[in-house]
């Protein structure tokens, strides 16, 4: 964001409220927000020019620990209160925060249409599976077959996949995090930060109540060597504990997991998150299928474009440049008038 | 073809009326509209009082010849001053069978019927359920007939011009323009403007309409229907500057006029829906005023995209109808607990569900007073005319920032596409509604001595938070849906806390009675037998009917309420100062079963829901029949 004056520093402090925390102890969520609250002085920006705006669920409490502007609204609206905020505010530094309950069920047809408008919106999409704050039911991105209080007989929704649901509406960038690293949700967050334009970041979050240990197999330290596969712009997609693992681009088009030893180095697919088509970070989206796999994370996609507000405030200087500021007489004689 | 040059007053010995009622009805494509717009603007011109009704289906071009493709505009013009449509035309233009077969009924006993002859073959008849050609078989006795063949002159008038024959007939509605214009010597001239200015870009089309518009008028001299021509000379009207404008503009010019007067930038968003969209249209032309538009992708999201703008700092409205006020519930309970300003524009229409898209009702009345969750008070304004829309988003809009509420505006279909002369207010003369955001902090915390803002710090007079935007240095706070504690706004689920924000919520709207006009009473004040209590559009045909019984001797009083949530002070007086009351309202009885439910008084309901607006002979029957018939 452009701060006209040098923004004097900041430190984490400022950006803690004194209100006390109420998520469940245990939650991913408190990962996140010291993440989100040691990340901000770094990122050069003043509280009074931040807004953390939220719908509705457990994740959407962050606003209230932010000591920024700050709106929690209503289930799953938050892309459209912060597209208006955005419109009208384009100064300012909006973020939004969600489940996937909020972002992609009740809110879903909002989350799309902010990112295909390219709305300057850093979107914090917290993924923890679940219905957390209406005690435990299944979710738009639970598996195939999960038991929930309202699915006793398991789930038969096949799950959204939040990075691929937002390239497929569009989005200019899209990064994948998770909550048990501090240094890597930073990094993405600030690299989301920085985008002009809509950026989403997943972030796998544990439910310690209702779907505690959701995400081990992909992120316990034990785990992410051979879990996680972190992209890197510009470098060879390779994981595992002696980087041994990589991806390769079938010739069915298809990518596929590798032993680099098999193939060579120079076989393995070269990460460009700044590709102009989103095929290839959709690839990478669905390269796993289940947690029980091994999972890109970091930055898919990163494309400058017009961004939408913006773009709206240049139609208003152009129409003022080019007539002036309204004149409000002329308006109410502007269709065919008579004098009595 | 020779120019036709027409001056007003030139008159040729037509025979002077004081007003009169023309129908033009064809099918959807046939350019009913358009004419029935050109000829209001050239008698609005010339200096008549009028007013409007514009009657079309939704389809956008229904299939041609049938009945339930009919397109219709009313208008009555007139010497004096008028306030409705007219209750039965006195002169049916019909471009087709279907025409005649979907309007002829509301025609007037002995009223004019002029047919585009060329219209009625077998299979336009047929099409319109014709068995027999009504022309022949006694279907039109009574009534004066002038049979023109408008098709084909048309043709001829246009050949030379290069259009097409196929494409030539599509000017005859500019044909039937310049017939009526001579029967009633309307001048030529606005319209021959207006067909340059529209068609300008396109010189064959241009020509082809002049020419078509030209053989209209030339064909009443030649076809010597000299006893048909009638003049209507212009009314008194007050002085100054006038234009001829419907609900929808004046609304957008009102939302424009508040932006103004608020000395704030403005925020629409809004999602495309009968009849409101034009007001989107509209606004999204005058960015030069500082005006954000947004075609949000849904009407929840063209209500919090507002909401957000608001938080911003916007003056945010959001425009609608019923279905869209419907979807938008949610949000405006937020916007009440958030205690930001907003005003929604509702222009209603027939429903429930999709109801009469096109066709008007005033049936969301219950819906503005109570269609949230939970207690959700907030402010009503209804226009009453087409031109009042104009100062209605105005005062809708002085409400929102004043109160830090949101308002909703009951306009309908009837106010939204009707037109009628307006005198331009003099922009010197609009309210200053600009409203003042927080600065300085507002609070010290007890325990770290810190300057905070708290949000929810009143001002003790109105009630009204205060509105601090993000940007400004230490102000920081955060609102929500959720319940807050008053004052500080933090987080609260304590008992008395909800029972105090509640009933603050509450008497925030309801003092905005001091603040407000006397409900104003006309009529037989003192002394009137009955009293007709209306709300919006019903008012030009109350004022007519209520006119009508006077002029009969009857001792009748009229109260229209612009502001219906809060009711203006004086109300409980004014409806106990009369022994009868009487609601005409275009619903089933909702102000009727407010008035009753408020102050206990026997009020009547005289309901329409046929998704047209009241005649005057409705209303008057309506008193007539409660004051038993004496």
């Amino acid at each position: 964001m452009t701060d006209v004056q040098v923004p004097a520093p900041t430190t984490r402090k400022d950006w803690q409220t004194d209100q006390e925390v109420r998520w469940c102890p245990g939650c991913g969520d408190y990962g996140i927000l010291t993440a989100v609250q040691m990340l901000m002085p770094e990122l050069g920006v003043r509280p009074e020019n931040t807004v953390f705006v939220s719908g509705i669920g457990c994740a959407a409490r962050f606003p209230y620990y932010m000591k920024t502007y700050g709106m929690h609204g209503i289930h799953g609206r938050a892309p459209a209160i912060a597209t208006g905020l955005a419109m009208a505010r384009p100064d300012l530094d909006i973020w939004v925060v969600g489940g996937d309950g909020d972002l992609l069920s009740i809110g879903g047809n909002h989350f799309i249409h902010a990112l295909r408008r390219n709305v300057n919106l850093t979107i914090l999409l917290f993924n923890n599976m679940i219905y957390g704050l209406t005690k435990g039911q299944y979710s738009p991105t639970s598996e195939l077959g999960k038991v929930t209080k309202s699915t006793p007989a398991g789930s038969i929704d096949a799950p959204f996949n939040p990075v691929s649901v937002a390239l497929g509406a569009g989005a200019t960038f899209v990064a994948r995090t998770h909550d048990m690293d501090r240094k890597h949700m930073m990094e993405v967050m600030r690299r989301a930060h920085d985008h002009k334009g809509a950026a989403v970041v997943e972030i796998f979050q544990n439910c310690n109540v209702f779907n505690d240990g959701a995400w081990d197999t992909l992120v316990t330290r034990d785990n992410r060597p051979d879990m996680l596969i972190d992209l890197r712009h510009g470098e060879p997609i390779r994981f595992g504990a002696d980087n041994e693992k990589g991806v390769v681009m079938g010739s069915d088009g298809a990518p596929r997991i590798v032993e680099v030893a098999d193939v060579g180095e120079d076989a393995i697919l070269v990460h460009d998150e700044q590709r102009s088509g989103p095929g290839l970070a959709f690839m990478l989206s669905h390269l796993a299928s289940g947690v029980d796999m091994p999972t890109p994370v970091g930055v898919f996609r990163a494309v400058e474009t017009t961004e939408y507000a913006s773009a709206s405030k240049s139609q208003l200087t152009a129409a003022q440049e080019r007539s002036g500021a309204g004149d409000l007489s002329a308006l109410l004689h502007s269709l065919p008038t008579w004098e009595v | 073809m020779t120019d036709v040059q027409t001056r007003p007053g030139e008159s040729d010995g037509a025979e002077p009326l004081d007003h009169v009622v023309i129908r033009f009805a064809g099918d959807s494509g046939d350019g009913m509209q358009l004419t029935g717009e050109r000829f209001t603007s050239a008698s609005a011109i010339f200096g008549n009082d009028l007013a409007t009704l514009p009657d079309f289906p939704a389809e956008i071009r229904a299939p041609a010849g049938t009945v339930f493709g009919v397109s219709a505009f009313q208008v009555q013009i007139s010497d004096h001053d008028v306030t409705t449509p007219g209750d039965a035309p006195s002169v049916l233009v019909a471009m087709n069978p279907a025409a005649l077969r979907s309007e002829l009924a509301k025609l007037e006993p002995a009223g004019t019927v002029i047919l585009n002859s060329d219209a009625f073959d077998d299979r336009n008849l047929a099409k319109a359920g014709y068995a027999f050609d009504p022309r022949d078989d006694g279907t039109l006795n009574g009534y004066k007939v002038i049979e023109v063949p408008m098709t084909d002159l048309t043709k001829k008038a246009v050949e030379g011009t290069g259009v097409k024959p196929r494409d030539a007939e599509r000017s005859k509605n500019f044909f039937a323009l310049g017939l009526i214009s001579w029967m009633y010597t309307r001048p030529l001239e606005p319209t021959l403007d207006y067909i340059k200015e529209r068609f300008g870009r396109n010189e064959m089309v241009h020509q082809a309409n002049v020419r078509a518009l030209q053989a209209g008028h030339a064909f009443g001299e030649t076809a010597e229907l000299e006893a048909q021509r009638f003049t209507i000379a212009p009314a008194a009207q007050d002085k100054g500057v006038y234009t001829s404008i419907n609900g929808n503009t004046a609304m957008a010019w009102g939302m424009v006029a508040a932006t103004v007067q608020a000395k704030l930038p403005a925020f629409l968003g809004s999602y495309p829906i009968t009849p409101a969209s034009d007001i989107l249209h509209e606004l999204s032309k005058h960015k030069s005023f500082g005006i954000t538009t947004l075609q949000a992708e849904d009407e929840i999201a063209a209500a919090c995209s507002a909401v957000g703008a608001a938080f911003g700092g916007a003056l945010a409205f959001t425009t609608t109808s019923g279905p869209g006020v419907a979807l938008k519930g949610e949000t405006m309970g937020l916007a009440v607990s958030l205690e930001l300003p907003l005003v929604i524009i509702d222009i209603q229409r027939g429903g429930p569900s999709t109801g009469l898209p096109t066709k008007t009702e005033a049936a969301d009345l219950l819906m503005a007073m109570y269609g949230r969750h939970s207690e959700a008070p907030l402010p009503i304004i209804a226009p009453h005319s087409p031109s009042s829309c104009f100062h209605a988003a105005i005062e809708a809009s002085r409400i929102a920032l004043k109160y830090r509420t949101p308002v909703i505006v009951l306009s309908d279909g009837y106010l939204a596409n009707g037109s009628e002369p307006w005198l331009i207010p003099d922009v010197s003369t609009l309210p200053d509604i600009s409203t003042e955001f927080a600065t300085t902090t507002n609070h010290v915390d007890a325990e770290t001595g810190e300057a905070v803002h708290w949000p929810y710090v009143r001002d003790p007079e109105t009630l009204a938070r205060e509105w601090a935007i993000p940007g400004t240095p230490g102000l920081m706070h955060r609102i929500g849906g959720i319940e807050k504690e008053d004052g500080s706004g933090n987080i609260s689920y304590t008992p008395e806390n909800h029972a105090h924000m509640v009933a603050t919520r509450a008497a925030k709207v309801a003092a905005i009675a001091k603040d407000i006009p006397a409900a104003p009473v006309t009529g037989d004040v003192d002394g009137a037998d009955l009293l007709v209590l209306g709300w919006g559009s019903t008012w030009g045909a109350i004022v007519s009917a209520v006119d009508r019984v006077r002029a009969k001797g009857h001792r009748v009083a009229h109260c229209h309420l612009t502001h219906v949530n809060p009711f203006p002070s004086n109300l409980a007086d004014v409806l106990r100062s009369y022994p009868k009351v009487l609601v005409p309202e275009m619903n089933s009885g909702q102000l009727s079963r407010l008035v009753r439910a408020e102050f206990l008084v026997d009020a009547k309901p005289l309901s329409k829901v046929q998704g047209q607006p009241f005649t005057a002979a409705e209303v008057v029957d309506g008193i007539m029949n409660l004051l038993g018939g004496n």
